[in-house]
């Protein structure tokens, strides 16, 4: 109840807010340049755009106030995007937008696709915050035509950017300690070096350390319809330790129409792996270590009047071990090893003054090896291409790209060390995107969008290839969306009432050739990756963002997001008795979650308060009461002071997260913590 | 007036949303599935697995006296059981009063009132697998015996010898890898081991333990990968091999323990078999790479002629609706067949119950996975 008035609270003084401000229309140019934007640094989050339909971001400020340690934590207060998290700092945590499944997500690091041809997911709590400057969201596509092929190519897409230097008049180098320690055992120290070379040419060094015991006490208790308690246990997360070293290097360089930058990245972890807590088994020994290297490079220059081009590459290795060393159970002992290199040229042409066009050419090449038994040894070519053009006409904007696939998988039967048969497939396909958007009064920030994309995702390596349940024959999997809606935006520098955001859209998804695990033969244990599954996702989301400066140079900020739903499953129609799977609502998809945030900040004091709800929700398809899983919501509270010592600016925070302890499970089973604390000192020099 | 409305909009919105509520004991749920039918078997357990890491391990109870079917009913008889019943439902079984299932992934036996169902005590034991009765004692296989210290941790199974009174283990007797049925004649265990864990070295053989001495005294191989392993009353034993899943198919072996030889054997895929009298009824599933489908089969061996008598006991048609065949039971009295399907492993299953000449008379919703059937009030294990 007291989490429902403070919602009520704070949805209320938002809607007030959004009335007075629709009557106190302010005519004029609300469409500032970047440049202006960046001046104005008491305002952050919203940004003009350039691209159709612009992506949901954090960025600075407003990033570093919610009390989120990865990249996973801050991305659950996006809306349309769903998070699976098993809870604790190591734990995996993946996203799914608009309920098409992880797999179809693109996540990019400054620019280029972390790959992960192996399973597809990209696991964010491994991300930690510490060295992103910005994180976007883009439904579809990023509606900038202006990128390489691959970022045609995924359902939604998720880009972080790191850090870039900047130094004011006369600077030369920054540095940067920051510590952060607090509940679960966590030590994280990380030290960041930015140098100016030159004018043209800055440097950027980060390192980092996590240490966490993982440690937190969890609950689950039962009651008797009465109220009477029927058993209430408390107990220890235990094997959720992690010990990760994560080191950065990137060089940044700008020249006449054009920049670049190179980068190089290395993370090693070895954490336990936590499993799920069942009855009479409270404790689990698997563990889990992995090292990813990559390094990356983009160039990106106006070679001509009318002629911009950019270029990158990448190469990522990465390891990957999972060992199960517990004897009542089968031993495990798996390795695994990646490999990736990428290139892409994308050239824009500017064919008339409001019309862009874009050529992306892409090439990956992907390789996967094991210790499995008889691993096939997958090496997969991809050759991309895509054609897009922009147009904007007065009011109007609209852009158009179709993406060629080509896929080359070659993989090899092995009977031991030996190979039995070698195996080539190839697979073209061409998908398209639609993007248009429409302003219909200048004085007006306001714009209606709409968007078709059709894409797929390739099986990945284990779809295909794992040893026993792969499936060779497996097809791609397609999301097909389409999507409605406006936005609109307000700033105002003069009046108290500062900027106003909002957004909503309504959307329909289909993915279809669903790839799904279905039983295989005898067994409980044996499966089969199988192209039958289907789900039609119909949602709303909204989103609204408003700051305020008050008397006594007070600066508050809100935020509020809405996502409503229903992903139901029409995988078997013949499941449709009572309990039956058929157009019930998809595993672990709440019907409405939602997200709040308030952050004040008071000359060099900020506090932030942040709100995540997910409603109930069922972990299977069939949505019968002994699948029922209860909403949860957490209350995440911060402040932080800033001062200068001598020389160094430092900055103090404490956090206090799940305020009001609740003890909740994300994923069945597995227990998330209660109420949590973090200390965080951060010194520039 | 526009505040107004705005009001009422967010209001609205938040009726939609809901607060967490306290977790409440399960109530059973009871449905009417048949008419009463009075015979000395007053009802039937049925055992659902749950797929691994659920904790979904749950038992149902069909009671024939008045048709009425209760899902889910171990909470609600055993409110205070922290996490219910548990981890993966492995086997289950009636001996005396009480009833026992097999827990394997909570690594334990629960031991319950046999009509209240009433947790009388637990048995802790690693991984445990199957079990079966004799003389006062349960005998449970084990995949977790003692470890081999190499690399690989290669470990031996074995099967734990238990007083039912004290509900103690009371000895041990390593057998191969990955033991899993084990079924007794004329003084002697007879376990199959699998080497699950050993792909591609399955085990081939099955140990046969001395009930006197308590030791392992030989072992006989039959085929790879061994699972089921029944005794009729002509002392043969008829055992099934789930085979690699690739080349070598499952089978089922007729093994006669007198004169100790293998007697005949049947190209069928065996999940699951259940002996009544002279009839092993066998359902199997198949994987079939050639049409990347399941095949699902339903048949009948005379134990007597050891000849297959039917290959679909299945005759309505009714047999296409079934995804996974994974248990089966045959009616004591009225040899009625009660068939489960497991579907997707991970949503609800059904049990069918047919008629003996194979026509659907009632099915219903299971818990996931729903596998072992135990029979109250006419106790096999009681003879």
């Amino acid at each position: 109840m007291k989490t429902r008035l403070t919602w009520l609270v704070v949805l209320l003084c938002i809607v007030v807010v959004c009335c007075e401000a629709q009557d106190n229309e302010v005519v004029g140019t609300s469409r500032l340049d970047s440049m202006q934007y960046l001046r104005n640094v008491t305002v952050y989050g919203i940004r003009p755009y350039s691209e159709v339909v612009p992506a949901q971001r954090l960025t600075g400020k407003q990033l570093e106030g919610l009390n989120s340690h990865s990249v996973a934590d801050a991305i659950r207060y996006f809306s349309g995007v769903q998070i699976k998290d098993y809870g604790g700092v190591g734990g995996i945590k993946t996203v799914d937008m608009r309920s098409m499944g992880s797999n179809h997500m693109g996540v990019f690091y400054d620019g280029i696709q972390l790959g992960n041809a192996q399973n597809g997911q990209i696991d964010l709590g491994k991300f930690s915050l510490d060295n992103i400057e910005e994180i976007s969201l883009y439904n579809g596509q990023k509606s900038d035509i202006f990128q390489p092929a691959r970022d045609f190519g995924s359902a939604g897409s998720i880009y972080l950017r790191t850090r870039r230097p900047k130094f004011a008049q006369g600077e030369r180098d920054h540095l940067n300690v920051t510590f952060r320690t607090g509940s679960f055992g966590l030590a994280n120290p990380s030290m960041r070096w930015e140098h100016k070379f030159s004018r043209h040419v800055s440097m950027a060094l980060n390192a980092e350390y996590t240490y966490a015991t993982g440690k937190y006490h969890f609950r689950y208790r039962k009651l008797f319809s009465d109220g009477v308690v029927a058993w209430d246990t408390t107990a220890v997360r235990n094997n959720g330790d992690i010990g990760s070293f994560r080191a950065e290097g990137a060089l940044f360089g700008v020249m006449t129409d054009g920049r670049w930058n190179a980068k190089i990245y290395y993370y090693d972890s070895e954490k336990g792996i936590p499993g799920a807590i069942v009855n009479n088994v409270w404790k689990t020994a698997q563990r889990q270590w992995d090292k990813n290297f990559f390094t990356q490079g983009m160039f990106r220059k106006k070679l001509a009047e009318r002629y911009e081009l950019l270029a990158s590459a990448k190469y990522a290795r990465d390891y990957m071990r999972y060992w199960n060393p517990d004897t009542t159970l089968m031993y495990i002992d798996n390795k695994f090893w990646q490999d990736e290199v990428y290139v892409s040229l994308a050239n824009k042409y500017t064919l008339a003054r409001d019309w862009d066009v874009d050529v992306s050419v892409d090439y990956k090449w992907n390789y996967l090896n094991s210790t499995l038994v008889n691993f096939a040894k997958p090496t997969r070519h991809t050759a991309l291409a895509a054609i897009a053009t922009a147009y904007s006409w007065r009011r109007f904007k609209g852009q158009a790209s179709v993406l060629y696939t080509h896929v080359n998988d070659r993989y090899t039967s092995q009977s031991g060390e030996t190979v039995v048969k070698r195996h080539d497939k190839h697979l073209n396909k061409f998908t398209p995107a639609v993007f248009i958007s429409y302003q219909p009064w200048l004085e007006h920030d306001l714009n209606f969008r709409a968007f078709y994309k059709r894409i797929f995702r390739m099986p990945t390596f284990n779809d295909l290839y794992y040893t026993d349940m792969g499936n060779a024959s497996l097809r791609p999997e397609y999301a097909t969306q389409w999507n409605v809606g406006a936005m609109y935006q307000h700033y105002n520098d003069e009046s108290w009432f500062n900027a106003l955001h909002l957004s909503a859209d309504a959307y329909y998804n289909i993915v279809d050739d669903k790839i799904i695990a279905v039983p295989k033969g005898t067994g409980q244990y044996r499966w089969m990756m199988m192209n039958i599954g289907k789900v039609k996702i119909r949602g709303i989301d909204l989103t609204a963002r408003l700051a305020f400066r008050l008397p006594q140079s007070v600066l508050i900020e809100g935020g509020l997001t809405y996502t409503y739903q229903r992903a139901q499953d029409y995988t078997h129609p013949e499941d449709c008795l009572d309990g039956g799977t058929y157009k019930g609502q998809i595993a672990y998809i709440p019907w409405h979650s939602g997200s709040a945030t308030l952050h004040g900040a008071w000359r060099d004091l900020n506090v932030n308060y942040s709100f995540i709800y997910v409603g109930e929700r069922y972990h299977n398809s069939a949505n019968i009461l002994a699948n029922h899983e209860q909403p949860w919501y957490t209350h995440d509270l911060s402040a932080s002071y800033e001062f200068k010592w001598r020389r160094v600016a430092c900055k103090v925070t404490a956090e206090v997260n799940n305020l009001f302890n609740q003890q909740y499970d994300v994923i069945q089973n597995y227990p998330m913590p209660g109420r949590n604390y973090k200390l965080i000192l951060k010194f520039d020099i | 007036m526009k505040k107004a409305i705005h009001i009422i909009l967010v209001l609205g919105l938040l009726a939609l949303v809901s607060c967490r509520e306290e977790e409440f004991i399960f109530i059973p749920e009871e449905v009417e599935v048949s008419l009463p039918e009075f015979t000395s078997v007053q009802g039937l357990y049925l055992l659902n697995e749950g797929n691994m890491g659920s904790n979904k391990a749950t038992l149902d109870y069909y009671n024939f006296n008045t048709g009425r079917y209760s899902r889910n009913i171990f909470a609600f008889a055993n409110p205070s059981v922290p996490k219910e019943m548990g981890d993966v439902g492995n086997d289950l079984g009636i001996y005396g009063s009480k009833l026992y299932a097999v827990i394997n992934c909570s690594n334990k036996i629960d031991v319950m009132d046999k009509m209240t169902v009433k947790k009388i005590g637990q048995i802790d034991i690693p991984n445990c697998r199957y079990i079966k009765f004799y003389g006062g004692y349960a005998y449970v296989t084990s995949y977790a015996g003692p470890v081999e210290i190499r690399e690989d941790y290669k470990q031996l199974g074995y099967v734990a010898k238990i007083d039912t009174a004290s509900l103690q283990v009371v000895a041990t007797c390593v057998v191969g890898y990955q033991p899993d049925e084990l079924d007794i004649v004329n003084g002697k265990i007879y376990v199959a081991n699998s080497g699950g864990y050993m792909v591609p070295n399955y085990e081939n053989t099955i140990s046969v333990i001395d009930m006197a001495t308590f030791k392992e005294e030989r072992r006989i191989p039959i085929a790879i990968n061994l699972h089921r392993c029944r005794a009729d009353a002509r002392g043969v034993l008829w055992i099934s091999s789930r085979g690699d899943y690739y080349d070598t198919s499952s089978r089922l072996y007729a093994y006669d323990t007198r004169h100790q030889r293998l007697i005949k054997e049947f190209d069928c895929s065996v999940s699951n078999m259940w002996l009544d009298g002279d009839s092993l009824y066998v359902i199997g599933v198949q994987f079939s790479y050639v049409t990347m489908k399941n095949e699902v089969s339903f048949a009948i061996i005379n134990t007597a002629t050891l000849e297959q008598v039917s290959d679909r006991f299945i005759t309505d048609g009714t047999d296409a609706d079934i995804a996974i065949p994974y248990g089966v039971a045959v009616h004591p009295i009225t040899k009625d067949i009660l068939v489960t399907d497991a579907k997707d492993y991970v949503s609800p299953g059904r049990l069918l119950c047919y008629s003996n000449d194979g026509v659907l008379k009632w099915d219903v919703r299971t818990g996931d996975i729903p596998a072992h059937i135990a029979f109250l009030g006419n106790n096999e294990n009681e003879h």
